[in-house]
């Protein structure tokens, strides 16, 4: 077993959740093959950044700070990547919107072999085996990588995200490698980021999520209950098709996936696609109109009911129950 | 623009809660077992090839094609059906490279599809972001790192800049990243790009709005695409070897949840999430 290098996923020097999600995966798979673990930070001005990820328990933080790499571009970083990985047996990255982009461009380039999206892994003579979610979510691939350098990309809401060990590894500079002949050829001009006053999906505790029935006063209908419990507010992609909310609340397959404490499911038929997007929440309620609506399959606690005469019912007991 | 779209056809992801995975106890299942269900290609490749025909058309009158689209897929004869749909609703011709379903790897098609693009000489390679069985996520990349052309994932809206370059929306978490890419390029998409404004190319009139989600083909054109070409490669004839870098030891069910409880009223719910599930 060699050891393992984690690339951060850091925006405007912040680093982003998912990145602790992997740092706990390569902590603990290189405790079970017997390795060590490391830490790259690739952007510009990450001295915040390069210091919060020191206190990871990381061997060491490898640090490319440029102004080069300071918007994400998969044809910028990707070299980087692949430089500081040598010498690492798997290089690992948060499955979130930079790391799924970036992981196969630096798989390709080290000629690796990839194992997307994983959701567990076991160790069986220093040798890594993964566990993926396939189909939806309704089966799971135990894979291994077969190549000198395996490269991983790690599901945040199965990894516990890793917490501050107290200790400070050793931070190392290391150069911003230029030479992917396509970054000439694509041009980073901004970022709309959509603003919100309540968490973000992928971090929320709590979920309100809403579906086609909750028709165009989405937000109206939601926000009061959302803010009585500090919830984020999530959506089914019929919702968010419809216009009635904004298209990154989408939850499932091929939105985000998340895996809070609490999830509402509010007039939400239960798709496979949407399922496979919030299955591992720990306590899953479901309103819905239709006795029969396979939401309640998976719902620890299922309410047969209109929603809109039982949502402000609920967040007024919610509130009461709180007080 | 001559645009090349990657088809996989796929078990109907509507039924994808009834693949079956038999699994010995504690142990793995060697397969996944879809047979029953029907075959569809994969949603997201559709969404694909309906933005690769609005870039290579004007929306008013879609019967002129203004460019090229030649759809690929790898697999047995059976997926001729899947080539043949494709052309119905708009592809212009269809390559298969004669592959047995175990020999689909991602990291085989995306080395098979650079050899494949060195023949066809694409300006822009447009596929779906995953594909709905394997949901992996990863051929776009590795296909923009083997030819060295750069890549644009998660895309969500793309314009068309006078077939040299693409300003292209990106999914993101918390928001979309905007870039511009000069051709040739590789891009994914999400299902967003098959919105009626997902895709802006000026011979279509600023005011057409097309109809949300994918077209589907006249009955007329289902007879015509009987007629055009769809050739038949072989894995050799690319030159590429398969040569798996990963392996698959077995597959497992996801485990069950246990079937939760109806509730009756407001305040039921409020007592079990505070006292049974102590969530409040
Ligand atoms: C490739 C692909 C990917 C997809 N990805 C996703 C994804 O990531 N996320 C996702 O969510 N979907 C996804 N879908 C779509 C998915 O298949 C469903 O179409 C979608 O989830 C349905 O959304 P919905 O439950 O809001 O709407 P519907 O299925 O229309 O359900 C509405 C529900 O509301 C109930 N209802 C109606 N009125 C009331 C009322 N007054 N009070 C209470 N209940 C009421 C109804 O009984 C019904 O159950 C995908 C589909 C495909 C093909």
């Amino acid at each position: 077993m060699a050891d393992i290098l984690v690339v951060a996923e850091i925006v405007d020097g912040i680093v982003k959740k998912p990145t602790l999600a992997a740092i706990a995966f390569a902590r603990d798979a290189a405790k079970a093959a017997g390795g060590t673990f490391a830490i790259l930070a690739v952007g510009a001005g990450l001295d915040a950044a390069a210091k919060e990820l020191s206190a990871c328990g990381a061997s060491k933080v490898l640090v490319a700070d440029d102004p080069y790499t300071k918007n994400y571009l998969a044809e910028r970083f990707a070299p980087t990547v692949a430089a500081a990985a040598k010498g690492f047996g798997v290089v690992a990255f948060p499955a979130a919107t930079s790391g799924k982009d970036l992981a196969p461009r630096v798989a390709a380039k080290l000629g690796a072999g990839y194992a997307p999206d994983i959701s567990g892994f076991k160790a069986e003579g220093g040798k890594l085996s993964y566990k993926r979610p396939m189909y939806a979510g309704n089966a799971f691939g135990w894979m291994q990588v077969s190549t000198p350098v395996e490269v991983v990309s790690v599901r945040p809401t199965e990894f516990t995200a890793a917490e501050p060990t107290g200790g400070a590894s050793a931070i190392e500079k290391v150069a911003v490698v230029q030479d992917d002949p396509a970054a000439g050829k694509i041009e980073f001009l901004s970022f709309d980021v959509v603003k919100s006053e309540r968490p973000e999906l992928t971090e929320a505790k709590v979920i309100v999520a809403g579906g086609r029935s909750v028709k165009e006063k989405f937000m109206d209908v939601l926000s009061p209950l959302a803010d009585t419990l500090g919830a984020a507010i999530g959506a089914s992609r019929a919702a968010c098709d419809a216009g009635y909310c904004p298209t990154d609340l989408q939850v499932g397959q091929t939105g985000k996936v998340v895996a809070p404490t609490l999830y509402l499911a509010i007039g939400i038929s239960g798709a496979i696609q949407h399922l496979a997007g919030m299955k591992g929440s720990k306590t899953i309620v479901a309103i819905n109109k239709d006795p029969e609506a396979p939401i309640f399959q998976v719902s620890d606690y299922g309410l047969v009911a209109d929603l809109f005469a039982v949502v402000p019912e609920l967040t007024a007991a919610i509130k009461a129950a709180k007080a | 623009m001559k645009i090349l779209v990657p088809l996989k056809r796929v078990a109907d992801p509507e039924n994808a809660n009834k693949v079956k995975i038999a699994a010995p106890a504690g142990g793995l299942a060697p397969k996944i077992e879809t047979t029953g269900l029907e075959w569809k290609p994969n949603p997201f490749d559709e969404y694909a090839l309906e933005a690769a025909l609005r870039l290579t058309e004007n929306g008013t009158a879609v019967k002129a094609r203004l460019g090229e689209v030649i759809v690929v897929t790898f697999g047995p004869a059976e997926c001729d059906q899947t080539l043949r749909g494709a052309l119905a609703t708009g592809a212009d011709r269809a390559i298969r490279v004669d592959v047995t379903d175990d020999q689909l790897d991602g990291d085989l098609v995306a080395r098979a599809l650079a050899k494949l693009v060195d023949q066809v000489k694409p300006d822009l390679v447009l596929m779906g972001k995953q594909t709905v069985d394997s949901d992996s996520n990863q051929v776009a990349q590795l296909l923009a790192a083997y030819l060295g052309w750069p890549q644009v994932t998660f895309a969500a809206n793309i314009v068309n800049e006078d077939n040299k370059a693409l300003k292209i929306g990106r999914v993101a978490d918390g928001g979309q990243i905007n870039v511009r890419v000069q051709l040739p390029a590789v891009v994914n998409v999400e299902d967003r790009v098959v919105n009626p404004k997902g895709v802006t190319s000026p011979p279509t009139p600023a005011t057409h709005k097309y109809a949300d989600g994918v077209r589907f083909a006249p009955l007329p054109a289902i007879m015509q695409a009987k007629k055009k070409p769809l050739e038949v490669k072989k894995l050799a004839d690319l030159g590429v070897e398969a040569a798996p870098k990963v392996k698959y030891l077995g597959y497992e069910a996801p485990p069950a949840r246990k079937a939760g409880v109806k509730v009756k009223t407001v305040a039921e719910l409020v007592d079990k999430l505070k006292n049974e599930a102590k969530v409040l």
